[in-house]
């Protein structure tokens, strides 16, 4: 089975209308939920029993998230989806969005039923304008139609749902640096704790879910935590989005079941492009470690399966790379983009990214020295887990995984001042 | 179960040595209050935590990775090693991510000796680096005429912008920019606009952000440091005068937690560089042709002797009178008073720009009411004509904490000031006496008057007061708030109808239940009280048989001879030229560091005073702290300190009394009258009486005082009035 979470409506001519999707049971669950006052905590323990493990890439339990919320406390509390969809290798948050905003809108309504949140704010990467045209014209739909504002459908319950345009920074995927973001402060990461949950955005408890993780939710639902979990496997419920990219003949988003071999997925994507050989693939987008072709071909897209490998599920972010693939090239490739993408704030991260993005760039170029392979990893090592965010472990991840499978490339480019593969791009 | 006083205990380890601290502390302030260093740059005690620099990375048990000693609250059980290996090799790391874009520059860099950089890379810095890339180079940026800037320094540890945004109340400061392209700088280019800017100088733990007067002119290690007392407001904040080779280089805080906290203002940090222009470096006595000409101290005193000895042959006592800086010191108060009344005047006066002396004797020593800390605590605070952040940054400072606390601020003045802090309810009103009897008449209203006798003059027919919608928001969160104080700043002080209005604020504290808290002029006026240097009464506050004319009489009816001590006459007293030049007429003896307009016009004797670090002294703050200090120079050339110069007029003069050897013995003469235990005034407020009318309710109220202007010192500090004129446009904002 496939495509029957987020992407279950897709297939409907303007999948994005309000219309296709009621069509399809669209707002039902909401409605039931409002009309037969079922209590927070019941679909808290519905959605705990799915074990959706939150999508945007740390795998977090999404019902045991809600249940951390100070439900009771007074005052504001909100709800963030994050759709700063900014992992290179990534876009599946961006199809949700074009495709079918309704059922995030509707996750995110019932999100805020749950944890008592009466505004809720989609933070929308600064690139997707069409996305965020989709979004907000669902919003406007959904507002029409009584579902969305204060007391929807004759219910008593209020809730108010923005979207905010991102500024084309990386590092506001970090949930709170995107909250600053949102707030109109520099997208910096804030030091946790305190941790949203008590002081989130304006300093009020807040939840941050993925775009995708809160688009399950009505599906959830509506079709029960079992039937979800069932999806899936016991450590992690339900189909998974997977954006395979790179060396594949069908590059795209594919949803499957949680578990899938590689191989499957693989050939889903019509399998590595014609006449070349699977060289090496990124499993999780380009912070996870790289993971030799040979190796991820007996790995199996979950959690666990990739940990053992050596990697990391992450956001499902595939890429595929065949033999023409020149390692060091890519790794300078991705340090130059953390380099980029830094905020700047603590020393490992602001100092060292732009050290391995000079020192990746001169192996590449030719002018390496012996010495930079364990230059590269000792700083890569040193960015490691002494950083406020995980922005510094991510760009030290695939240097340190580039370095493990690889050396042998970025010391012929030191030893021969070439690529040791013969590129066709 | 633990019981209540153990659950406020937590036991730790830091470095196998067990320490019982109070829950809700971080592992850095546990750290530095036991004695163990740990590296930091982004922490300092006054700030909020950023936990950017990673310099404090501690290894905790059970942790997976190094934690930031300054955001990581200890625990119970919590078992911290700083000097692990682990913990070695993650500060030693963060010690060379630091260095790969600093600039080797120490040589030439001001910070070189006091750097925490340069310090720490001692001992976990490497001897040679592995960055083989080119350095950053970063643009400087203009803060203007106090702070220099050398950007490719910075190591963005963004204490500069906390303290904007947290201390100095303007978020002027930030970081631009992405990755180790960020740049900390003010978004707009501008100067910095906060008065308590030169902090960040302070603040900096590297050559980044540097004094710009002080610029390549010593070597920390160089300077001597003297402890002092800041002449420019009533705040007495503590400050380090430090000297090279006999001459003043700098001037920098001194940390006292229940004054300045660990700040100054730029005033009191930049005034010394006004300190030695156009000095009086030597007597001076007026010839038969009208010139001044240098002469000695012997012949100069002996001129001043003669002519008062003439004087009051032939006019009596009172023909003689006597005004002084308010930032003069106690122990110049004092003699100054004593050496007047000696000659039999009570003509003495320090109050320069007070124009109501209405209340006269009954007007008791203006002060605070509350602690400069207690500021901290109110809930509700009511301004009454002040640009309090101008007049007193540091008690604005405190003001302003509270808000953050959650205070309301309440205000009545006669422009839209702009405050640093949030004001609930703002009154402009160019007449300050109706506003207030508004407020007055509302808490009268609700029966709050008690035995205050101020029905009549409120409800008198002919003054007409309105009681407006906002009389009513500053009565309501003055009676609501819990702890709530009314605050008189300079610009009530100065109103042609003073004393009507401190009776009013009294009267609204006593009917509000608010403590009533005034400041005045100058470092020193509750000093000038406590010490005699006013018309009613001698030191200790004894009644003199016949009272004396205050400023304002000495000003309008010019005593036969006068006593101008460290007073710039033409800027310092109220009123204009023409009044003030006929205190000219008389027999004038200028005590004073500076060459001035009246001075050189009309002084008949001209003495050079010790100028500002060059002598000893005790200040009483506003809130009747009285804190001394020592001389960190030699006066200049043959300026002598103010109790020296008197002592000697005294002897010269035969008075009695005179035969003081040291400032000390001064003070402790002084003390001793004023019955002053533990180094500090208590509160006087019950010399108080209803007012009988509310005097010209139509006296419109005086403007504040321009930026940099306050006193002589301040005036002749260039650093000080380019930045004025940059922040103002060289216009008078006012």
């Amino acid at each position: 089975m496939a495509n029957q979470v987020c992407f279950r409506n897709n297939h409907l001519e303007n999948s994005w209308s309000l219309s296709a999707y009621q069509s399809n049971g669209g707002y039902e669950v909401l409605k039931k939920i409002l009309s037969e006052k079922l209590t927070p905590e019941e679909l808290i323990e519905d959605i705990k029993l799915s074990n959706l493990r939150g999508r945007g890439g740390a795998g977090f339990p999404t019902g045991l998230k809600w249940s951390f919320m100070p439900r009771t406390v007074d005052g504001q509390k909100y709800i963030v989806c994050n759709s700063d969809e900014g992992e290179p290798g990534t876009c599946k948050d961006r199809d949700i969005l074009r495709y079918n905003p309704h059922q995030l809108i509707e996750g995110m309504i019932i999100a805020g039923y749950c944890i008592d949140a009466s505004v809720g704010y989609n933070y929308i990467r600064g690139e997707f304008w069409e996305p965020y045209a989709r979004f907000e014209a669902a919003l406007e739909e959904a507002r029409a139609a009584g579902l969305l504002g204060d007391d929807i459908l004759g219910s008593g319950f209020n809730f108010q749902l923005h979207s905010h345009l991102g500024a084309g920074a990386y590092v506001c995927g970090e949930e709170t640096a995107l909250l600053n973001s949102i707030e109109g402060k520099k997208g910096q990461p804030r030091f946790k704790p305190p941790f949203p949950a008590g002081f989130g955005l304006y300093g009020r408890p807040t939840t941050i879910n993925n775009t995708e993780s809160l688009a399950s939710i009505p599906v959830i639902l509506a079709k029960g935590g079992q039937w979800f979990l069932e999806q899936g496997l016991p450590s992690a419920g339900g189909e998974k989005l997977f954006s395979v990219s790179g060396h594949v003949n069908r590059p795209g988003n594919y949803e499957v079941p949680m578990g899938m071999p590689f191989s499957e997925l693989l050939e889903m994507a019509g399998g590595v492009r014609d006449g070349h050989q699977l060289k090496a693939v990124i499993p999780g987008g380009s912070s996870t470690p790289v993971v030799p072709g040979e190796q991820m071909m007996d790995v199996n897209m979950d959690y666990d399966s990739i940990a053992s490998a050596g990697s990391m599920l992450g956001a499902g972010s595939v890429i595929v790379m065949d033999e023409t693939t020149c390692m060091p090239r890519v790794l300078t490739r991705l340090a130059y983009f953390y380099y980029e993408e830094s905020c700047g704030q603590c020393t490992p991260c602001r100092e060292g990214t732009g050290w391995l993005s000079r020192v990746t760039q001169r192996i590449e170029d030719g002018v390496g020295v012996a010495a930079d392979i364990e230059l590269l990893d000792s700083v890569a090592g040193n960015i490691e887990g002494t950083t406020i965010c995980a922005l510094g472990d991510a760009a030290a991840m695939p240097v340190r995984s580039f370095l493990k499978h690889y050396r042998d490339e970025f010391q012929y480019h030191i030893d021969h001042k070439k690529c040791m593969v013969e590129s066709d791009w | 179960m633990e019981s209540s006083a153990e659950q406020n205990i937590v036991n730790i380890e830091i470095n196998d040595i067990s320490l019982q601290v109070e829950p809700g502390q971080m592992l850095i302030e546990v750290a530095d209050a036991n004695g163990v260093a740990i590296p930091r740059f982004c922490y300092h005690k006054k700030l909020s935590t950023s936990a950017n620099c990673r310099m404090c990375l501690v290894e905790v048990e059970k942790a997976p990775k190094m934690l930031p000693a300054c955001a990581t609250q200890v625990m119970n059980g919590m078992k911290v090693w700083t000097k692990s290996p682990k913990a070695i090799a993650a500060q030693k790391s963060v010690m060379e991510f630091l260095l790969i874009n600093h600039p080797l520059d120490c040589p030439v860099c001001d910070q070189g000796g006091e750097c925490d950089l340069q310090d720490i890379a001692m001992g976990y810095g490497g001897d040679q680096t592995r960055y083989q890339e080119r350095r950053r180079i970063v643009k400087d940026k203009d803060y203007g005429a106090l702070v220099s800037t050398e950007m490719s320094r910075c190591i963005h540890c963004t204490r500069c912008v906390r303290f904007g945004e947290e201390v100095g109340g303007i978020a002027e400061i930030g970081g631009t920019g992405r990755g180790d392209h960020m740049e900390i700088g003010t978004y707009v280019q501008k100067s910095l606009s906060s008065e308590l800017s030169g902090n960040i100088i302070d603040l900096c733990p590297v050559g980044a952000l540097l004094s710009k007067p002080f610029l390549y002119s010593a070597r920390a290690w160089e300077l001597q440091s003297y402890l002092s007392i800041a002449p420019h407001d009533a705040v007495g904040s503590n400050i380090k005068i430090q000297t090279r080779n006999g001459k003043i280089m700098r001037v920098v805080p001194a940390d006292n937690e229940e004054v300045n906290e660990s700040w100054i203002s730029d005033r009191d940090r930049f005034s010394y560089l006004g300190a030695n222009e156009s000095r009086v470096t030597s007597p001076m006595v007026r010839n038969s042709s009208g010139n001044l000409v240098e002469t000695n101290w012997q012949a100069a005193l002996d001129t001043v002797i003669k002519s008062f000895t003439e004087i009051i042959a032939t006019d009596g006592g009172s023909a003689v009178g006597a005004i002084a800086s308010p930032s003069s010191s106690v122990e110049e108060f004092y003699l100054l008073q004593k050496f007047m009344r000696g000659l039999g005047s009570n003509n003495i006066d320090f109050r320069l720009q007070q124009q109501d002396f209405s209340a006269g004797a009954e007007q008791s020593a203006p002060k605070l009411e509350l602690s400069l800390q207690e500021i901290e605590t109110q809930n509700s605070i009511f301004i009454i004509g002040s640009d309090i952040q101008r007049e007193q940054p540091l008690l604005s400072h405190r003001v302003r904490k509270a808000t953050l606390a959650g205070a309301v601020v309440s205000t009545i003045n006669p422009k839209t000031i702009e405050f640093n802090f949030a004001i609930s309810t703002s009154v402009k009103t160019d007449k300050l006496t109706p506003a207030l009897a508004g407020v007055a008449k509302e808490l009268l209203s609700r029966g709050l008057g008690g035995d205050l006798n101020l029905e009549q003059l409120l409800t008198d027919g002919a003054v007409n007061i309105a009681v407006e919608a906002e009389h009513k928001e500053i009565a309501d969160s003055l009676v609501n708030g819990e702890n709530s104080m009314v605050l008189l700043g300079a610009l009530a002080y100065r109103d042609q109808n003073q004393s009507r209005i401190y009776s009013l604020a009294t009267a609204i504290s006593k009917m509000s239940n608010s403590s009533l808290n005034i400041v005045t002029e100058g470092a020193n006026a509750l000093g000038g009280v406590l010490a005699g240097a006013v018309p009613y009464h001698s030191a200790g506050k004894v009644e003199v048989s016949e009272c004396g004319v205050d400023v304002a009489e000495m000003i309008s009816n010019p005593p036969k001879g006068v006593v101008l001590f460290g007073v710039e006459a033409d800027k310092d007293l109220a009123g204009d030229d023409s009044a003030i030049d006929s205190l000219g007429s008389g027999f004038v003896v200028a005590i004073t560091p500076f060459m001035d307009r009246l001075t050189y016009e009309h002084a008949d004797v001209v003495l050079p005073l010790a100028g500002f670090g060059e002598s000893s002294g005790t200040f009483v703050n506003a809130e009747g702290r009285w804190q001394s200090f020592s001389g960190a120079v030699k006066p200049l050339g043959e300026a002598r300190p103010g109790w020296k110069i008197l002592r000697v007029l005294g002897s010269s003069a035969e008075l009695q009394g005179f035969e003081l050897d040291s400032s000390e013995q001064v003070l402790n003469e002084v003390k001793a009258l004023c019955d002053v235990t533990a180094d500090k005034s208590e509160p006087e407020i019950s010399n108080w009486s209803a007012p009988t009318d509310l005097g010209n309710i139509e006296a419109e109220m005086v403007k504040p005082i321009p930026l940099y202007e306050v006193d002589a010192v301040v005036r002749r500090s260039a650093p000080l009035q380019e930045q004025a004129k940059k922040l103002t446009g060289g216009v008078d904002d006012v």
